[in-house]
């Protein structure tokens, strides 16, 4: 089970949802690409800075390891909880296909309050596609968490980039998950114009 | 560090919020959600753990200045373009993008062009597509979000443009 197909196995359109529980990947090639990428980089982290410098790099990111693993642990539950607990007929109403600019509006409002990292946001949208979310409404929400999502831009970007970079950012990037939503859906009927049934 | 503490608290919050509904919804929720949450996170750890501790070794070899130093003010759109796909190949996590844009912001380069490549950088970084979004979500929703987004930080450097900020 190490190989997957590039594309998805083409999903006939009547029924795709991977129900029950969402499917769960071995080592793919997406991870075998990082192995390698890290691999030749480290090499040559080793002949430019010695052994130190290998070490040094191994020290600081099991430390960043460390500190993330406790919060990947709570956006996999959170993940899980919304999975089971949202009611799929009313979020396939909300946030389906036929949920129109406010589903696309719910979806970003909900990306922007999420707390937490990509252990949150991508777990949860995962777990909105699977109770009936549509593509549209799922970008929404994931494009609105990577830009107007509090967490990255209170804790990185406001240090790093300035208040003046990264509030203006954030201003200009106000209308971008709608939009992108809204492309998503209008491109997804055309791909697959016999839409997901229902 | 008083920040990240709250946004764990906040995300803890959210979580035992979550865990109280599903557990007034019963035993059966209540475990099934907890199997799956953790099922995902076991699955989920080595692919971390590989990205993680593999994602310094290769900020420490990407060419910083090189980046940087074609996001001039004066590159406009061929700038912008360039910012793009540095964005999407930059790896490494958030330290390693928004540090390049520092430095790019202070070694002189166009405000558009930067933004142009925070907000490529946040929406499709290669590296964090498979790392974190493949092993989550759909591969199908994964591309075609990424593709989608595409058009979006030329979007975001125009406003920037048209507006004259930041």
């Amino acid at each position: 089970m190490s190989e997957r197909p590039l594309k998805s196995p083409a999903p006939a359109d009547a029924d795709d949802e991977p129900r029950p529980g969402r499917a769960r990947k071995p080592v793919g090639w997406s991870m075998i690409t990082i192995a390698v990428l890290v691999a030749v980089s480290a090499t040559l982290v080793w002949r430019r800075d010695g052994l130190s410098g290998v070490l040094d790099i191994l020290t600081h990111d099991l430390t960043l390891f460390g500190g993330i693993l406790p919060r990947v642990l709570a956006g996999c539950l959170l993940g899980a909880f919304i999975a089971e607990i949202l009611p799929h007929e009313k979020v396939s109403r909300s946030l389906g296909p036929d949920s129109g600019l406010k589903g696309l509006l719910i979806g970003a409002a909900f990306g922007a309050i999420l707390p937490g990292g990509p252990f949150t946001a991508y777990p949860v949208a995962s777990a909105l596609l699977t109770v009936g979310a549509d593509f549209g409404a799922t970008i929404a929400m994931v494009v609105s968490w990577t830009l107007i999502g509090y967490g990255r831009a209170v804790a990185w970007e406001l240090p790093i980039m300035g208040t003046d970079f990264t509030l203006w950012r954030i201003v200009i990037s106000l209308p971008l998950p709608v939009l992108a939503g809204a492309f998503g859906r209008f491109v997804y009927v055309r791909m697959y114009p016999k839409g997901k049934g229902s | 560090m008083s920040t990240a503490l709250l946004i764990d608290i906040i995300l803890w919050g959210s979580v035992a919020a979550v865990g109280f509904i599903a557990y007034r919804r019963g035993r059966t929720v209540m475990t099934t959600s907890l199997r799956e949450g953790a099922l995902d996170f076991i699955n989920i750890v080595p692919r971390i753990a590989l990205g993680v501790i593999g994602s310094g070794y290769i900020a420490a070899v990407i060419p910083q200045q090189v980046i940087t130093g074609w996001l001039g003010p004066n590159s406009g759109w061929l700038g912008v373009l360039t910012a793009v796909i540095a964005g999407a190949a930059t790896p490494g996590g958030p330290v390693v993008g928004f540090s390049i844009g520092a430095v790019a912001l202070r070694a002189g380069g166009g405000s558009p062009q930067v933004l142009a490549y925070v907000v490529a950088w946040a929406l499709f970084a290669f590296q964090r597509l498979l790392l974190w979004e493949i092993p989550f979500m759909p591969a199908r929703f994964v591309w075609f979000r990424a593709a989608v987004s595409v058009p979006f930080p030329f979007l975001a450097a125009a406003i920037a443009m048209a507006i004259g900020r930041p």
